[in-house]
């Protein structure tokens, strides 16, 4: 049988629920408990799932460096499509508390467009402010629902 | 004869003109949903949550319903039209109906969907209205150590028996179950993985978890791996009437497909993919020429999609009467109702009588809807199908910024999502499952709870659960779900080696 070459995403993901499952072990043993409760207290439910997500990790990792997931070769990964996604997203979590929903919006709209194949960005920006600004308009004013009015209450 | 008269309150308030309104929104919102790729009834429902401070219980769940029973009728016609299937459940409609398309069949195979799935909806509606009273009356026998075990029945079902591998569905329930805990701990008020914040003292919200995995992580999925080119989307051929040889085609296989359909739906072992799959190959057996299979059979279209709404159905079974979800969308239901502080489970049908029955009557209403959004008004529906993929998904987007900023305007809920977000992009990826993860997010706190209950009532004997007969066989149920499977290939690969 030929040796299986681990693939480096298989690893990562097992030794990433290694170690969440490590720190959920920690964060168990941090739970303030009082003797009271000390049979069926707050915490001997987190030990028992924290403890098998950790077995059940080791597994995954020795699987993952044994003989792999099975899982079907992934295409390569598109990066500029996804970076100017991961743009979007940026600039809507920077811009969403100060200026405002709607631009902040309209930011994420038109740089995911981008990266979905979309080559007209200022059309693309037009209608993410159409939706951005309908959307904001509807949620604050019919449901009296805020979602970061930001500048644009000075505005209107 | 209560059952009848129950209903027939149900009736009454399903038919006030308010919630007929919310049950047309949830109609229309569900099938446009269903139509579009990339988001399903689990999204939806997890961006309306945040009604639930605005709309009484009643109006928020005739919606809600409205969307998850949309969201099935809807699907059939991208997988037809598109052959991308709207949703996992209708991925074998995309097999034989986009074929029909093909040959110039839309309209019959449009037709046979949607009036398979009116059909079987109310035929599997109907036997939840009668089994759902016999099933609460069993429940409100069971103690807290049995409700236990039910649970890891659910818990085993939805993340080792489905999906491709159980130790990666195992390690996706777990990773839920210790999301779950996060916040303070209501029986004792101790802070629980918190790591010190104030932010996570409340939990993690539902909304801002399942949005991140469905919008964010699906998103940025699709962008890693970006296919140029649009799908061809098919114009509607065919009459929409169907034919005389199409009707006789199509009864048998929608009676079969609603037979399927419920019972897998309402066991806590759900999925809907199971029984439409099954309901395929039952078709192909059964038909008179199965040589036309894979080539556009109507019987393939049928049976399926029957079977898929049938279950949909189905899975609403053990979610109302035990409280049980055994779909992330009815898992998000539930939390709803945990964000109304109705607690769910058998005493349901006791203390929100009005509300269970409101809703059960509002799925006829439902089905009625659906049938007349999806038949004549198809052209609708292809015309949302016709919205760019860029815009589409940076739509999406926007409006999972809204379902998790909007609610208490923290930039921090934004980052988690993304968190959330980046997370599932590695596990689809990877292919681990999303479903147990929300799963054990949402039941988990309750399973905690009974686990408890029960150790306090046998004063911390943990031999409760096992020997307390019902408790025994349902943790027999869950070893045999678990391990079942793999120890049948084994018994079968030894017997194959003893013959060779």
């Amino acid at each position: 049988m030929p040796r299986h070459r681990p693939i480096a995403g298989e690893v990562a993901c097992a030794v990433a629920l290694v170690v969440i499952a490590l720190g959920a072990l920690w964060q168990t043993a941090v739970i303030p408990t009082s003797p009271i409760y000390a049979r069926v207290g707050p915490t001997l439910f987190p030990w028992i799932a924290s403890s098998c997500l950790l077995v059940i990790a080791v597994l995954l990792l020795v699987q993952a460096l044994r003989t792999g997931f099975g899982v079907e070769e992934s295409l390569t990964v598109d990066w500029r499509s996804l970076a100017w996604v991961a743009a979007g997203l940026a600039a809507n979590a920077a811009l969403i508390g100060t200026a405002g929903f709607v631009f902040a919006a309209t930011a994420l709209f038109a740089c995911v467009a981008r990266g979905f194949g979309s080559t007209n960005f200022l059309r693309d920006a037009a209608i993410g402010l159409v939706i951005a600004f309908g959307s904001y308009y509807g949620f604050e004013k019919l449901l009296g629902v805020n979602i970061g009015a930001g500048i644009l209450q000075d505005l209107i | 004869m209560d059952t009848l008269a129950a209903l027939a309150g149900g009736f009454a308030t399903a038919l006030t003109p308010t919630h007929l309104l919310f049950a047309f929104v949830g109609c229309f919102l569900g099938t446009a949903v269903g139509v579009l790729p990339g988001i399903g009834p689990a999204l939806t429902v997890a961006l309306l949550l945040p009604i639930t401070f605005q709309v009484p219980a009643t109006s928020a769940f005739i919606l809600f319903a409205g969307v998850y029973y949309g969201a099935m009728y809807g699907g059939s016609t991208t997988s037809i039209l598109l052959n991308t299937p709207g949703e996992s459940a209708t991925i074998i409609t995309a097999l034989e109906g986009h074929r029909m398309a093909r040959a110039g069949r839309a309209g019959p195979a449009l037709a046979t969907a949607a009036i398979g799935s009116f059909v079987a909806g109310t035929i599997a509606t109907l036997a939840l209205t009668f089994a759902a009273p016999v099933v609460v009356e069993l429940a409100l026998k069971l103690g807290p150590a049995e409700y236990f075990s039910l649970m890891v029945v659910a818990f085993v079902a939805v993340s080792a028996v489905l999906g491709a591998s159980a130790l990666r569905g195992l390690a996706c329930l777990f990773l839920g179950l210790l999301l779950g805990i996060v916040g303070v701990d209501l029986q004792t008020g101790q802070p629980r993985f918190t790591f010190g914040m104030i932010e996570f003292l409340d939990g993690i919200e539902v909304t801002i978890v399942a949005v991140g995995l469905f919008a964010v992580a699906e998103t940025l999925h699709l962008a890693t791996r970006r296919k140029h080119g649009e799908d061809e989307i098919l114009p509607v051929q065919g009459s929409l009437w169907l034919s005389k040889s199409d009707w006789a085609r199509s009864w048998k296989p929608w009676l079969r497909g609603a037979c399927i359909g419920f019972p897998f739906g309402a066991i806590p072992a759900g999925g809907s993919e199971l029984p439409t799959f099954l309901s395929y190959y039952m078709e192909r057996k059964l038909s008179k020429n199965p040589g036309e299979f894979g080539h556009g059979a109507i019987e393939g279209v049928a049976g399926p999609e029957a079977a898929n709404n049938a279950s949909a159905a189905g899975v609403l079974m053990p979610m109302l009467t035990l409280g049980l979800p055994t779909s992330v969308t009815a898992a998000i239901m539930l939390s709803a109702f945990q964000s109304y502080g109705i607690q769910p489970g058998p005493m349901l049908f006791v203390t929100q009588g009005d509300l269970v029955w409101g809703l059960i009557a509002s799925l006829y209403v439902g089905n009625v809807m659906l049938l007349i959004l999806n038949l004549p008004l198809v052209g609708l529906w292809v015309k949302i199908l016709k919205i760019p993929t860029p815009q589409l998904y940076a739509g999406i987007l926007v409006f999972a910024t809204i379902g998790s900023y909007g609610v208490s305007n923290s930039v921090i809920d934004l980052l988690v999502m993304y968190g959330v977000g980046i997370v599932g992009l590695f596990m689809k990826r990877y292919d681990f499952p999303v479903a147990p993860a929300v799963i054990g997010m949402i039941l988990g706190p309750l399973a905690e709870q009974a686990f408890r209950q029960a150790l306090t009532i046998s004063q911390g004997d943990v031999t409760t659960f096992i020997t307390r007969p019902i408790s025994a066989s349902f943790l027999v149920v869950a070893l045999l779900l678990a391990f079942g499977p793999k120890l049948w290939s084994a018994w079968v690969a030894t017997q194959q080696r003893a013959r060779a």
